[in-house]
């Protein structure tokens, strides 16, 4: 009389590590670009990173299929806003929708850890954490200039490939400062 | 208190048989590649029912409207109800009659759809897919699996294809590969599989797509080499050993 069970899991873990650091007037987010399953590696090339509105990045990891998902709801509902209010999302209002999104599936989770990282309305850089069923703060602000930012990310990701399985190949970053936005990449280990 | 025990048996084999399932009638491995002209992709014809290699002629390669290829593993039967549901979808493009057709990347992101909302339901569609086509002279080549995971990349594979064909796909793959070549590096992974695969059969399709349109091979077989040193006298190290 006991419940079957199933014999598959609807939830995979695609690995990577993603990262976000805001700074007085800008804003790093990066994140590695493996994608794997298991012991294997599916591609070594493949973005966790969206861009949400124009100040506003997500970087998620987890199970991709759910990443996606979650990366699509969020760009309908910034393009909805938009019709409605002829304006783009601020970062602090994208990070409140991020979390009751997260929050509604509170029984069957997105399994998605993600960061979010832009500019707020006074153009200066922030950064939100959250965890898989929308809790989340507003990461302290660094007194690292940009171009020290972006080093200490790519440190980090040549430490974390050392040790971690699941990072590597290479890693993505993009930089958001009042100019504008740049893209950078890095090689990894591919090991 | 008979007739209980009979309704608990009845209820726990059909309560939930919609959704939690097994795969009864498997494919194994599908690999693809990008080359020189479009897309090429190989399968083998086997349909295994657990350990038995049941049915041998088995197309799992199939065509998707006019830009697309399809390559299934997994579960023959929601392999077959993935093709009614593109066949639907291609049959409501048409009917647009407006000049445009779905290509490869929105075959892929349909399919991506579909196998996700399964997933979503706890009833999933048991198969790993591989979707590559041209359009307007863009190649593509995309996967997607049970449970929603999808990418795309210049070389992909399924099951078992992803521990044995990928390593070589990764080492030999080329950007310009020829027809010949791209169809020698998919025999020797195909091979490779032959050996090592439990579920492998000796009768293989390939598929090849470009702009012009698709053509699916005439199954055939592969030669095998077991005149390596170590498989004569593989006893001769061990004696009593087999």
């Amino acid at each position: 009389m006991t419940k079957e069970h199933a014999n598959w899991s609807p939830y995979d873990n695609n690995g990577g590590t993603c990262v976000a650091i805001a700074g007085a007037d800008y804003c790093v987010i990066a994140a590695d670009t493996r994608m794997s399953t298991g012991y294997s590696i599916l591609t070594r090339d493949y973005s966790k990173i969206c861009k949400l509105a124009d100040k506003s990045y997500m970087a998620s990891s987890g199970f991709q299929a759910d990443v996606k998902a979650l990366q699509k709801v969020l760009s309908s509902r910034h393009l909805i806003y938009q019709h409605q209010h002829n304006k783009q999302m601020s970062c602090p209002a994208m990070a409140q929708l991020l979390s009751n999104t997260l929050y509604y599936k509170r029984f069957f989770p997105y399994y998605a850890f993600n960061v979010l990282g832009g500019l707020d309305s006074e153009g200066k850089g922030c950064v939100f954490t959250y965890d898989a069923v929308g809790s989340y703060e507003r990461d302290a602000v660094t007194p690292l200039s940009e171009a020290e930012a972006v080093d200490l990310v790519k440190t980090c990701f040549a430490s974390a490939t050392e040790r971690d399985i699941y990072t590597g190949d290479s890693v993505e970053i993009i930089i958001l400062n009042a100019k504008g936005v740049r893209r950078e990449t890095e090689q990894l280990r591919k090991d | 208190m008979v007739s209980s025990q009979n309704e608990s048996s009845l209820l726990s084999s059909e309560g939930d048989s919609q959704r939690t399932q097994y795969p009864y009638v498997t494919g194994t491995s599908v690999i693809g590649i990008k080359y020189k002209d479009g897309i090429l992709m190989a399968a083998d014809m086997g349909g295994s029912y657990g350990s038995t290699i049941r049915y041998k002629s088995v197309e799992r390669l199939k065509q998707v409207g006019k830009h697309s290829l399809i390559g299934a593993s997994g579960e023959i039967s929601d392999f077959q109800e993935i093709l009614r549901y593109l066949d639907e979808l291609i049959l409501h493009d048409n009917m647009w009659d407006d000049g445009n057709s779905l290509g490869p990347k929105e075959v892929h992101n349909y399919l991506t759809r579909v196998m996700y909302n399964r997933r979503n339901k706890f009833d999933p569609l048991w198969n790993s897919l591989i979707l590559g086509g041209v359009k307007n002279g863009k190649k593509y080549l995309g996967s997607v699996s049970m449970i929603g995971v999808h990418f795309e990349d210049d070389h992909v594979a399924t099951g078992f294809g992803n521990h044995l064909a990928l390593p070589i796909l990764r080492e030999e793959w080329r950007e310009d590969l020829t027809f010949e070549e791209g169809v020698k590096l998919l025999e020797k992974c195909m091979r490779n599989l032959l050996y090592r695969d439990r579920s492998a059969v000796n009768k293989l399709q390939i598929a090849k797509i470009t702009e012009e349109g698709l053509t699916i091979s005439q199954p055939y077989s592969l030669k095998t080499f077991w005149n390596f040193a170590a498989f004569q006298n593989p006893t001769v190290g061990a004696e009593g050993s087999w």
